[in-house]
């Protein structure tokens, strides 16, 4: 049994996450504090040590959980919050059979969803952090849950996790109060922890209908590309995790989604010409 | 050499923008499509045919200029589709 337990629900989902050590559960509470306390989870996720010869190099952190998976790097305790992290994400993406589930972030206004999908360090994170301390509602920056019965969108408003230079653009935001854990020399570099506003914590179950599909990317001079439905198809089933493992509901609920939705590629050079990309797209597209 | 496909309920079909989803129920695989691959899988929908004969049941649908041409285009497709595992050799 596991010495330190947290539980939490994030959206529809929830999460006991049992460690050996104190550390990674006091870090969850206080980064998830607010969110709702379940009576049984969804998922289960342990922190456990390694095997015990690495007790004596360093204390190392192995996820493990309902599901596992070959491959996730055990992590040194200093970063038992990201492994807490990974491993909630791990639980998720394979077992989750209630929703298509998208790699892409999401924010919400008037009941409408924008949804923006792409490469780990395209800038999805940020783009709907930066969105969300401008108007519009934080639905989720890790993972879209798709409803396979009504194609609504249900919000997952986990702690977003800012990769290097973003927490400084959220600082300038004024969401400094928010940046509470920062963790360098991880495997994806410097992450940063920001804890969504509580407006998306206390509205994590209102759903949103998807309006609007984004390619963002960040790094190039300002453009749009408009995308094809047969290619927007094919992208989204390689951003989902369990496309292949729902079969037909998902396969259904994906081409509704591709069918009913404009979707374009940005491209854009910072935070400004981004959410200016994307009021536009929205005033001009959205569904 | 004849051809046969399951039959059309095995298959989830969505048109997108001239190209088609499909969806494998068998399988439980997806592809995506071009014309005229769709039309081939229904035409093998009225039982096993050769080449000739669907080039003849995609004529009475569709407005087909030259047969010639058009047995190689989906002779092409053919081995295509058998590929994804979409026709079989009958």
């Amino acid at each position: 049994m596991s010495r330190h337990v947290a539980m939490l629900r994030v959206g529809p989902i929830a999460f006991r996450v049992g460690s050996a050590w104190k550390g990674p559960t006091d870090a969850l509470r206080r980064l998830y504090a607010g969110y709702p306390v379940p009576a049984v989870p969804d998922f289960t996720v342990r922190l456990e040590p390694q095997k015990r010869w690495r007790r004596w190099i360093a204390p190392s952190v192995a996820i493990r959980g309902d599901y596992q998976f070959v491959g996730a790097a055990p992590l040194s305790l200093a970063h038992g919050l990201l492994a807490a992290e990974m491993g909630m994400n791990l639980q998720m993406a394979l077992g989750l059979r209630r929703y298509l589930l998208l790699h892409a972030s999401a924010v919400e206004r008037d009941g409408r969803a924008v949804i923006m999908t792409g490469h780990s360090g395209a800038g999805k994170s940020t783009l709907a952090a930066l969105l969300s301390e401008r108007g519009w509602r934080f639905l989720g920056d890790e993972f879209v849950l798709v409803d396979l019965v009504t194609g609504q969108l249900r919000p997952f408003p986990r702690a977003v996790s800012l990769k290097n230079e973003a927490a400084a653009v959220m600082r300038a935001e004024g969401a400094g109060d928010r940046l509470l854990f920062s963790l360098d020399d991880t495997p994806k570099g410097r992450i940063t922890y920001l804890r969504p506003d509580d407006a998306a914590i206390a509205r994590m179950d209102e759903t949103a209908r998807p309006a609007l599909i984004l390619f963002p990317r960040f790094g190039d001079a300002q453009a749009v590309r408009l995308v094809g439905p047969a290619e927007v198809f094919v992208r989204l089933t390689q951003a989902s995790t369990n496309y292949v493992t729902l079969g037909e509901p998902g396969f259904d609920a994906l081409s509704a989604l591709v069918r009913d939705l404009p979707a374009r590629a940005i491209d854009y050079p910072d935070g400004d010409s981004a959410v200016a990309l994307v009021e536009r797209l929205w005033a001009e597209l959205a569904r | 050499m004849l051809w046969r496909a399951d039959p059309p309920r095995a298959r989830r079909l969505v048109a997108l923008d001239g190209l088609s989803l499909i969806y494998h129920r068998p399988s439980g695989m997806t592809h995506v499509v071009a014309p005229p691959m769709p039309e081939i899988l229904d035409a093998l929908g009225e039982g096993p045919a050769d080449v000739a004969d669907i080039v003849s049941r995609l004529a009475a649908r569709f407005d087909i200029a030259d047969p010639a041409d058009a047995e190689a285009v989906v002779s092409a497709r053919l081995a295509e589709l058998a590929e994804r595992g979409l026709v079989f050799a009958a």
